[in-house]
């Protein structure tokens, strides 16, 4: 059993929340790299965007698509590992600390 | 192209529309009477009892965020204008993983009814309060004129019905919702209305590809065929790599301060469950955005883009002409009431987020220093809600007339500027202050507004002249960072031990979740 300020001091918490940030930001900019490499993509270059891949369908129609299921998966990405990893930590934390 | 024959019945209240509608008010107010009954703490009020389920909050945030806006306005900003209608499509996506990853969790740890709560944690009450009502305020404020501004005009255009009775029946109607049934009330109808508009949009959908051979290649070649290949290619809309990138930053992370969004967290049970709601919202909202371009392309392809701009020149009735195309005068009734419901449930929303920080924050925490005790803080958040509801109307009937589209540019640019670096800040930096969070709060919300007025939007676009004296449409780039910076800067040339021993305590009930509301 550990008081809250042992609790704050433990490496596992730590730990944890630094975990928990380095998953966070990650996805953060994987987020920033596909939006605005998608935008300064259509400022800087809208020749490649205005490719066509079908008979008359541009690049940019699966490009726009692409950066919305993107934005979905990093989403589902985080979930996934918070039910996972994150959750079972957090409980573990919770019952070692006094009430 | 219909000889003799009216080319719509838009304008005109049909039975079918008028039918849907009443139909959609009265199921809205049986849900409003229902929630009445179990709305007497602030805890219900404000928060619905913290009971919403994950699925039933992704559907309610998701209803709040797909306004009429973005329903009418970016399919028919597709229908008129092509691919770029879709780049503006991906930019309202892009918020929700943001929001999910830098603030939800936290947000709902730490606070209780509104996003002021979680600034103003372990910082001193008083000041801190003030700062973020006001920006919070501001932003609903702004987003509430443009809400009502749209409504009084698409009533006006799909129902025939005068701007002011248009206005003052929207404001009505909400008022209702919110007064007697809070956030229960307003939270089932924002998934009722978020059902409808998804079911409505899919149906539409899919009619557009049942007459294109389930092939979304023959209508692109059809759009292509009557408007040229360049309604398939990026065109005008973004053509200044920093203010595009800068418009973008308000739409991502403006998300991360509308306080009606953040509202939404408190209505869960726990940290878990709106975390799973975000996944929920961004799946519908994701949906949402991916096949309203195919709605907006069918317009231009079916209902032909000179008919929808003589209708409208914005295009704002793209969807509703293809309704009508398509599914005849029953079908566009059905849409133009999902259409008007859309306004009902965002108003709402906005105008409960803009009395709790009235009521919770200023009147309980500011002017009674946070003792009022339950009766008495419903009573005023009730209050409020007149107030905030009437405010409404009365902005909605002033700016008649007025090109109001740059409002809710205004006010993402605010909620990122003003509302989301405090935020942020307050949760993951042990050194922020008060005079940190207030000069952040304030320049964020005074710049955003000084260079809004000095851009080529207000300058060029309103007053006509030829050059504004601030190049960029969208000031969120300078504002946000400046704002940080203050916030970074003010907290470092003072401590505040109190905050600082308090945010070690503040992280187990941020991370762990341990003593949380």
């Amino acid at each position: 059993m550990k008081t809250a300020h042992e609790m704050l001091q433990s490496p596992a918490l730590r730990r944890l929340v630094a975990r928990r940030w380095a998953i966070s930001l990650t996805l953060t900019a994987l987020l920033f790299l596909a939006y605005y490499g998608f935008i300064l993509l259509v400022a800087l270059d809208k020749d490649r965007l205005a490719t066509k891949v079908g008979t008359v369908t541009t690049l940019g129609i699966p490009v726009a698509v692409g950066v919305i299921v993107i934005a979905w998966a990093l989403t589902a990405i985080y979930v996934s590992w918070a039910n996972r990893v994150y959750d079972p930590a957090v409980d573990r934390l919770r019952e070692e600390l006094e009430k | 192209m219909n000889d003799g024959t009216p080319a719509t019945t838009l304008g005109h209240p049909t039975a079918a529309a008028v039918g849907f509608f009443l139909l959609f008010v009265a199921i809205t107010l049986a849900i409003t009477w229902w929630a009445a009954r179990r709305t007497r703490s602030t805890r219900e009020f404000y928060a619905a009892g913290r009971s919403i389920s994950p699925l039933q909050n992704g559907l309610a945030l998701a209803g709040d965020y797909m306004s009429a806006a973005s329903f009418l306005g970016i399919a028919g900003l597709v229908a008129m204008k092509g691919y770029d209608g879709m780049i503006y499509a991906t930019g309202w996506l892009v918020g929700w993983p943001a929001l999910l990853f830098l603030v939800a969790e936290p947000l709902r740890n730490l606070g209780k009814y509104t996003f002021a709560d979680v600034v103003a944690f372990r910082l001193r009450q008083k000041p801190v309060r003030v700062a973020s009502a006001i920006g919070g305020i501001l932003t609903v404020l702004f987003y509430t004129i443009a809400q009502m501004v749209g409504s009084g005009n698409l009533i006006k255009l799909m129902f025939g019905i005068p701007y002011e009775w248009a206005v003052t029946l929207v404001g009505s109607v909400m008022l209702l919702y919110v007064l007697f049934g809070g956030m229960i009330a307003t939270t089932w109808v924002q998934i009722t209305k978020a059902v409808l508009l998804l079911v409505g949009v899919s149906v539409l959908t899919l009619m557009v590809l049942a007459s294109f051979d389930w092939s979304p290649g023959s209508l692109y070649a059809a759009v292509a065929g009557q408007y040229g290949q360049a309604a398939l290619e990026p065109g005008g809309l973004v053509t200044s790599p920093i203010d595009a990138v800068s418009l973008g930053l308000a739409l991502m992370l403006g998300l991360l301060g509308l306080p009606h969004i953040l509202m939404r967290f408190y209505t869960v049970p726990d940290a878990r469950a709106a975390r799973k709601s975000v996944l929920y919202a961004t799946g519908f909202i994701g949906y949402f955005y991916v096949i309203i371009p195919i709605v907006g392309f069918g317009a231009a392809a079916l209902v032909g883009r000179q008919l929808i701009g003589e209708i409208d020149k914005g295009g704002n009735m793209a969807a509703p002409l293809l309704a009508e195309r398509l599914g005849g005068e029953l079908f566009l009734g059905f849409i133009a009431a999902v259409a008007f419901a859309t306004i009902l449930a965002v108003v709402a929303g906005l105008t409960l987020a803009g009395a709790s920080a009235l009521s919770h924050d200023i009147y309980v925490h500011v002017v009674k220093g946070g003792e009022a005790d339950e009766r008495e803080q419903v009573r005023v958040a009730r209050w409020a809600t007149v107030v905030f509801g009437v405010l409404a109307v009365l902005l909605g009937m002033l700016f008649k007339g007025q090109n109001v589209a740059f409002m809710v540019g205004l006010a993402f640019a605010i909620a990122c500027s003003a509302n989301f670096p405090a935020l942020l800040l307050s949760i993951v930096w042990r050194r922020f202050t008060t005079a940190g969070a207030v000069a952040s709060i304030l320049t964020g919300a005074v710049l955003t507004v000084a260079l809004i007025v000095l851009s080529p939007t207000v300058w060029v676009d309103l007053l006509h002249r030829d050059v504004a004296p601030f190049p960029l449409r969208n000031p969120a780039i300078v504002s946000m960072t400046v704002s940080f910076l203050v916030g970074i800067v003010v907290s470092l040339m003072s401590r505040e031990p109190t905050a600082e021993a308090f945010f070690d305590d503040e992280k187990l009930r941020t991370y762990l979740g341990v003593g949380a509301e």
